[in-house]
């Protein structure tokens, strides 16, 4: 299949795994903060192809897993109000909050119904004039620009009936704030999608101010496998730069027009990060001006008590302290059909593909 | 399971949670001997003759896609449980609970399929039950079906696989996941097309054509909810082996493939309404491949990977660029309601 096929070519894969072989002699620590590599590196097997100088760390790159369990409660108390539609996607419906889930609360009776994107839930609220549809946002700068367009298009439709629950996130303060904890970090391979949008310039900064490479990558085994040979050659050479290797989708400059939709509609908030903390200005809200969509300040409700789980090192993990395996909840008290921490809830998390494909 | 807990659509997929589900309830109340053996189809050993017996329902929506109806797939479905079990299908039950409003037309449509794919596969309908529900307390139609069939003495095994040993070949009889994505493909709220049609067929003709080239075949089991990947985590926890398979072997469209990167989907997992996953000695493999591939449904028939002494219980894959990664049962829902 073509683009897909040529980026899984296992002479290549192998070729470019032996010339990391050749060139790799200083131990290092390569963390990538996006979900869809956590995924594609466990399902393609590819630490098992790489040696053991080259060890891979998974960062705060599943948006599931960093987002606070208080979203959660927000989501499931805004779900048991009368004629309320929780529009979601289908990842969070199983993520624990404090004492339910969606998943819980809809074998219960309340109205919440899997999307794909937000368009999907705009068409609802103009299909069920009569409901309320409450769309949860979360995502880095990768989904956050859909968000920005639906709730653009909800503002000149001027649809009355939808409204938006934010948990969306910016990925450069997370990078930043892991290497000020002191974690031991030798190199970024860059979110491929996040860069696609925001173009190469906001890691300048990590490359420049933390003497540390940032290779943005692709997904599929070639683009790992080549960004990982780029990281040890700058390491290898005492190089620090800001380098693209999935040059076929991310531009230096970004996609502006996303860049000023972005904008537009939202305004950085200070956020809680799991395992990170309190992240000033890390998070997307909704500008002043669609506030009238913001759930948050259009529905009361009392949000329960957040009760974070005990046990569950998935802060940890998320800062690539610790893996999965060092977890004692892992595999045991903690699996994909009865998660404790979100991590292994979220197809992205760092337990969940760890658990899924790695425990052979 | 705790005392407030409540049933999920997860309970419905064919994994893990459907396996709690039979243990922690049906198993524990209706336990005997033949329900124990958890086989595809039950096999009944009456004086004088060896039958095989099953049950399914459906409720598969939409009831009408690319490939099929919900009356097709409970033909089909039905016929291929007992076909696995190495027996030859012969009657179906039938019950229909239909929803008040549901349109003559369709039932007709609906009625006229299971007919057509009865015929096609010798098997006849003999019995039937229909309920008609208030609008709105079921969704437009669900029916199960039975199915009796007779089994072969020397057959027996197959159901539960008792001759499998490593070394052993496992053979698929063509393309997988094609009718999760057309299923996907045929729900509304989700505006993407697809010419992928679902595989939903009678297996019978098929698998007793194999079973007559070959007494080597060790075991069968079709690879509905759940995909191939949940009847090879079956097989090798039940049997205690390790079951390693090739990703390159794995015969799939590039259609469904293209669509499992976009929905982010594996399609080990999707669901399958014509495909047979077959445990055969190495020494026949050969010869039952080329029997299935002179077969219309086993054309693109593959030998897709082995049964292995070594990582008992545990499925492995080589991926296709050369790493390895374990295959597990599925957690949760993928897509509900799919048969």
């Amino acid at each position: 299949m073509k683009y897909i096929d040529e980026y899984r070519n296992k002479g290549l894969v192998i070729k470019i795994a032996d010339r990391i072989k050749k060139i790799s002699t200083r131990k290092v620590n390569l963390m990538e903060v996006c979900g869809g590599h956590t995924m594609s590196i466990q399902k393609f097997g590819i630490p098992y192809l790489l040696p053991a100088t080259v060890n891979l760390l998974s960062g705060p790159g599943c948006p599931v897993c960093v987002s606070s369990r208080k979203f959660i409660d927000h989501a499931v108390a805004l779900s048991r109000l009368p004629n309320v539609v929780i529009a979601t996607f289908g990842d969070l419906i199983r993520v624990p909050g404090s004492t339910s889930t969606l998943d819980k609360e809809k074998a219960a009776g309340a109205d919440i119904r899997i999307v794909y994107s937000i368009m999907e839930a705009i068409n609802f609220a103009i299909k069920l004039p009569e409901k309320k549809i409450i769309f949860l946002g979360i995502g880095f700068e990768t989904t956050a620009p859909t968000s920005a367009a639906g709730i653009a298009y909800a503002d000149k439709e001027n649809i009355g009936n939808f409204f938006f629950l934010s948990s969306h996130k910016i990925m450069p303060p997370a990078m930043s704030a892991l290497i000020d904890e002191g974690v031991k970090i030798d190199g970024y391979i860059g979110p491929g999608h996040v860069s696609t949008i925001t173009g190469s310039g906001m890691y300048e900064d990590i490359a420049g101010k933390f003497n540390l490479g940032v290779v943005i990558s692709g997904f599929e085994p070639v683009d790992l496998l080549q960004s990982i040979y780029m990281l040890v050659d700058q390491i290898e050479n005492n190089r620090q730069e800001v380098a693209i290797q999935y040059k076929r989708f991310v531009k230096p400059e970004g996609n502006t027009k996303a860049k000023q939709l972005l904008e537009d509609v939202f305004e950085l908030k200070d956020d809680w990060w799991r395992g990170l903390g309190i992240l000033p200005k890390s998070g997307l809200q909704l500008r002043e001006k669609y506030a009238r969509f913001d759930a948050t300040k259009n529905f009361e409700v009392e949000i329960e008590k957040t009760i974070e789980p005990k046990g569950c090192i998935c802060g940890e993990i998320l800062k690539g302290l610790k893996t999965p395996k060092d977890c004692k909840l892992f595999a045991k008290a903690c699996s994909p059909q009865n998660p404790i921490g979100a991590c292994m809830v979220s197809s992205e998390g760092s337990c969940h593909a760890f658990y899924k494909y790695n425990r052979g | 399971m705790n005392s407030n807990s409540k049933i999920l659509l997860g309970h419905g997929s064919g994994g893990k949670l459907s396996h709690e589900l039979i243990s922690d309830i049906f198993l524990k109340y209706f336990n005997n001997e033949i329900l124990g053996a958890q086989t595809d189809s039950a096999v009944l050993d009456i004086p004088g003759r060896h039958l095989s017996f099953t049950t399914d329902s459906y409720v598969v929506d939409p009831i009408f896609f690319q490939g099929g109806n919900i009356g097709k797939l409970a033909v089909c479905g039905t016929i291929n449980d007992i076909a696995v079990s190495g027996a030859k299908p012969l009657y179906l039950s039938c019950g229909f609970i239909i929803e008040e409003g549901f349109a003559l037309t369709d039932l007709e449509t609906i009625a006229k399929t299971m007919a057509e794919e009865a015929k096609n596969a010798g098997v006849k309908i003999v019995t039937g039950d229909t309920k008609i529900v208030n609008k709105g307390k079921c969704d437009k139609i669900f029916i199960n079906t039975a199915g009796i069939g007779v089994l072969a003495p020397e057959k027996k095994d197959i159901s539960f696989g008792a001759n499998i040993k490593p070394g052993d070949k496992i053979i698929v009889n063509g393309s997988i996941g094609d009718h999760g994505i057309a299923i996907l493909a045929a729900r509304e709220s989700l505006s993407f097309q697809t010419d992928v049609q679902s595989d939903c067929a009678s297996l019978n003709d098929l698998i007793q054509s194999c079973l007559a080239s070959s007494e080597n075949i060790k075991f069968m089991r079709d690879a509905t909810r759940g995909g191939i990947a949940t009847v090879l985590c079956e097989l090798a926890e039940n049997k205690n082996l390790g079951v390693i398979i090739e990703e390159n072997e794995v015969p799939l469209k590039d259609l469904v493939k293209g669509t499992c990167e976009v929905f982010g989907f594996d399609p080990l997992y999707l669901a399958n309404e014509g495909k047979v996953v077959m445990v055969a000695g190495a020494q026949d493999a050969g010869l039952i491949l080329q029997k299935m591939r002179s077969h219309p449904l086993g054309q693109d028939a593959r030998i897709i990977g082995e049964i292995t002494k070594g990582h008992p219980t545990k499925v492995l894959m080589h991926t296709e660029i050369g790493g390895r990664r374990i295959i597990d049962m599925l957690a949760g829902e993928m897509l509900p309601r799919i048969c």
